[in-house]
């Protein structure tokens, strides 16, 4: 144990080698270049490389859900729009169609109002003329009647009285 | 049956109330001898080394020698009990200017620090090419994966974390420094191996860096008088006088510390396994072996792995932070009292 102190002592660890020194220096410098060149640069510009790849794929997949997101609202919106559009749409088709319905009705007791009025006139018509009729025969009958008495007798007076009571009897029937 | 079963563990007992004083050698019995023999073996093998590293000194071979000279750098790459590989030992000539002279012997430390360079160097070659072939889209799978964690967690959580804006330009320094202390830390742990951050030299010339860099930083962040303006830390000009040795010798201990705590803390732990070791042979017993050496000496084992990896995270966080500390653009009050409170 002694002697480990006195080769302390000596300084044997503690010595300064100069040969040591600089064949650190140079094997340290030597290993720097090489590594600096052959694996620090493209290790470190790989990992840069993918840490800018990962960031950027992160800001896409936040684009893209933003994107989506905006898409999903622009579609509910337009999903509502229509919704309230096919309301009115039905809303107005109600209203035209009851609106329609009622014009047509209108106009169908109108039409039917008109038809009745015609068809009251026709059959006034109707009843003028076929008087008209049964006058124009009443007098034809009339005169044939008269024709048939005069030539069977002529008798004035009887004729008289059987015209008389004839003109009365067609009266009566006539009412 | 019901007799044996209570006298058999007594038994057992007995044995081994016979069998302890035996191996612990009270009596120098036969188990005591071969112990002894084991550490002559021991001894034997390990005087050439002894005395090549101390010069032919003629030195007693005690475990703290032995410690010792486990710890500390040598000029050859022994395998006991296989023999030993010499290093060349060399200087540069004298006709270079500045550094004629220099031993630049290749020592264990060195060899070390090669194949640890070298590993580095084939395992990031591979990821490398992995990266470049894979692209962006697909996730990395084995050596690759296991690397982008150590790589990830450097650049995020200690280069960006401490740094901040510029993290980017320290990103590749404070990665090799890790993955060297690392490598070196794990590598010591082989058996035969040699931990190189466990040597002065090597933790002292990594902080000089660490400290270059962290100066360079500071004068690119505030130009140069803003640097020499942060040595006031903004005081009356009546205390510079008191201030400004103080902010000095404030950026030399920052590098010293790391100095000191990376070797200590990877030499500490070798001494301790060591140490744990040698019990067996200082008492002369295979029960201290099994009861104590191999046990605690594996615990601690597993605990240098864990600290293989802390003490080169500290060294990089603590070098991220620094850098931080002196590029940061606002309060200098507030960045010294963070720096002190890691001191």
């Amino acid at each position: 144990m002694l002697t480990s102190g006195v080769v302390l002592l000596a300084g044997s660890l503690l010595t300064p080698n100069p040969g040591l020194i600089f064949w650190t220096a140079v094997t340290f410098v030597i290993v720097l270049v090489i590594l600096r060149k052959v694996a620090w640069g493209p290790i470190i510009s790989a990992l840069e490389e993918r840490e800018k790849g990962i960031q950027s794929s992160i800001d896409r997949a936040h684009q893209a859900k933003e994107e989506s997101e905006a898409i999903l609202r622009k579609n509910r919106e337009l999903l509502s729009k229509a919704d309230a559009d096919a309301d009115r749409i039905i809303r107005e088709g109600k209203e035209y169609a009851e609106k329609l319905r009622a014009e047509i009705t209108e106009k169908a007791q109108e039409e039917s109002k008109k038809m009745i009025a015609a068809a009251v006139d026709s059959i006034d018509q109707e009843k003028r003329r076929a008087l008209d009729v049964l006058r124009n025969e009443v007098a034809d009958l009339a005169v044939k009647g008269a024709e048939k008495i005069i030539r069977t007798a002529l008798d004035a007076d009887l004729q008289k009285k059987i015209v008389n009571s004839m003109i009365q009897d067609l009266s009566s029937k006539r009412n | 049956m019901k007799r044996s079963n209570l006298i058999q563990p007594k038994a057992l007992f007995r044995v081994f109330a016979i069998m302890v004083p035996l191996l612990l050698n009270f009596s120098g019995g036969v188990a005591a001898s071969a112990a002894q023999h084991e550490v002559s073996v021991k001894v034997e093998a390990s005087v050439p080394e002894a005395s090549a590293a101390h010069g032919g000194e003629a030195e007693a071979e005690t475990p703290g020698v032995v410690i010792m000279h486990h710890v500390m750098d040598s000029h050859e790459f022994a395998f006991e009990p296989f023999g030993a590989i010499e290093l060349p030992k060399m200087s540069i000539p004298a006709s270079v200017p500045f550094l004629g002279g220099l031993d630049i012997s290749i020592t264990k430390r060195v060899v070390m620090l090669w194949i640890v360079a070298v590993a580095l160097v084939l395992v990031f070659t591979i990821v490398g090419s992995r990266y470049k072939v894979m692209g962006s889209r697909k996730a990395p799978s084995g050596i690759a994966n296991t690397m982008e964690a150590l790589v990830q967690f450097i650049r995020l959580d200690v280069s960006k974390a401490n740094i901040g804006h510029g993290f980017e330009k320290h990103t590749p320094f404070l990665l090799t420094v890790f993955m060297f202390i690392l490598f070196c830390n794990l590598f010591g742990l082989i058996p035969y191996g040699s931990t190189a951050t466990g040597d002065i030299n090597v933790t002292l010339t990594l902080a000089v860096f660490t400290f270059f860099v962290i100066q360079i930083a500071s004068v690119k962040a505030h130009g140069i008088v803003g640097f020499l303006k942060h040595l006031t830390v903004g005081t009356h000009w009546a205390l510079w006088i008191i201030m400004v040795p103080i902010e000095i010798i404030g950026l030399f201990t920052k590098p010293f510390a790391l100095t000191v705590r990376l070797f200590a803390n990877m030499t500490a732990g070798h001494i301790v396994i060591l140490s744990l070791i040698f019990i067996s042979f200082i008492m002369k017993s295979y029960v201290a072996a099994a009861v104590v050496s191999v046990p605690f000496a594996t615990f601690i084992y597993l605990l240098e792995i864990f600290v293989a990896f802390l003490q080169a995270f500290i060294f990089t966080m603590l070098t991220s932070l620094f850098i931080g500390l002196a590029t940061a653009h606002e309060g200098g009050h507030d960045e010294h009292n963070t720096a002190a409170a890691h001191h």
